[in-house]
């Protein structure tokens, strides 16, 4: 599960180009959010959490 | 060990974020990482000290509780070296741009260095000056564009690594932003590591370096950090052809036999109570 801290994001669309499942995308208002259509793709890998540089994306595992 | 989520929310000052830093630049990424390699090695907030510079990855020490302070333009290193022989117990971390590092604080680099003192100094390459506005740096490849250099630069950069092995650095290790687990490692094994360590971090500077050398989104910068970074073993099997614009990263040196500048100075201060006791005895 992902979780967005949307005022810290400035929409680099960092987190948006490494997710290999392309589950994220840059909104018209320059933040980052899952895709329409995506919501079950995520596979929790982390690729996004541990490159953005603002702290605004977050991977909760499941049970966790 | 504490998720991302729960580092940021422990070692940050309360309501810094979002930081200065412009979108896609990786100083956060490092930051982070420092903060991830920094809890895997238990040490109390009180038992760390994190000086910098002046510059935009200078600005990192005002984010963290730590004992922190940010410091001259170039003087971290000197600061740092007070820091620690005041209180050879800390685990001081020194913070510094590619400019701060080996321009204006060059000097100061190769005598810590050379005097092999217990600091772990962490250094952002973004080949530019990033916050006065994108004028090329020693660390700046030749080739560029900078707004001091419009018709490109002509300069040979610095190996800052090489050089601070030169001048005696006992550990020197290299990692990008896109290569955060190798960045933590290193970190950690510096921070670990008893005389002077270096890290040199390559990280994009989008806004003002980027922009100018035509390197696409923040996104594409990590790419070709990707692209461009060997680790350290891959390196060595490389020949000259394919290593050509590449950079190794991961420990590039470790040497343990010289001593560390607080203990070697101890012994100082142990010869000088030996013979004022003589002459009072």
């Amino acid at each position: 599960m992902l979780k967005f801290y949307t005022k810290r994001c400035k929409g680099c669309g960092i987190c948006a180009y490494f997710c290999p499942r392309g589950v994220l995308e840059i909104t018209e208002l320059n933040k980052s959010a899952i895709k329409a259509g995506k919501e079950n793709d995520c596979i929790s890998c982390g690729q996004c959490e541990m490159r953005c540089p603002d702290y605004a994306i977050f991977v909760k595992k499941e049970g966790a | 060990m504490k998720s991302m989520e729960e580092l940021v929310d422990f070692y940050f000052r309360p309501n810094r974020l979002p930081h200065l830093w412009c979108p896609g630049c990786g100083n956060g990424v490092v930051l982070g990482a420092l903060l991830k390699a920094i809890d895997a090695e238990n040490l109390a907030k009180d038992d760390v000290a994190i000086i910098s510079g002046i510059g935009c990855s200078s600005r990192a020490s005002g984010y963290v509780d730590f004992n922190t302070a940010n410091t001259l333009h170039g003087r971290a290193l000197p600061i740092s070296t007070g820091l620690k022989m005041a209180r050879p117990e800390l685990n001081v971390i020194t913070l510094s741009g590619d400019g701060d590092c080996s321009a204006i604080g060059g000097n100061h680099l190769i005598h810590a260095a050379r005097r092999n003192i217990g600091l772990t100094l962490v250094v952002f390459n973004n080949s530019i000056y990033g916050m006065t506005g994108g004028q090329y740096s020693p660390l700046t490849p030749v080739g560029k564009k900078a707004t001091t250099a419009p018709y490109l630069t002509i300069e040979p950069s610095f190996d800052i690594l090489a050089l601070a092995q030169a001048a005696g650095a006992t550990f020197t290790a290299r990692a990008t932003t896109y290569h955060v687990p190798v960045l933590v490692d290193v970190l950690r094994k510096g921070i670990r590591h008893e005389g002077f360590s270096i890290i040199e971090v390559v990280t994009g500077c989008p806004t003002n370096y980027g922009r100018q050398n035509q390197m696409g989104a923040p996104a594409k910068m990590m790419e070709w950090q990707k692209d461009h970074g060997v680790m350290k073993a891959a390196w060595d099997k490389m020949d000259e052809a394919a290593r050509e614009g590449k950079f190794p990263i991961g420990v590039l040196s470790e040497r343990k036999d010289l001593k560390e500048y607080t203990k070697a100075y101890d012994e100082v201060i142990a010869r000088a109570q030996a013979s004022v006791k003589e002459e009072t005895a």
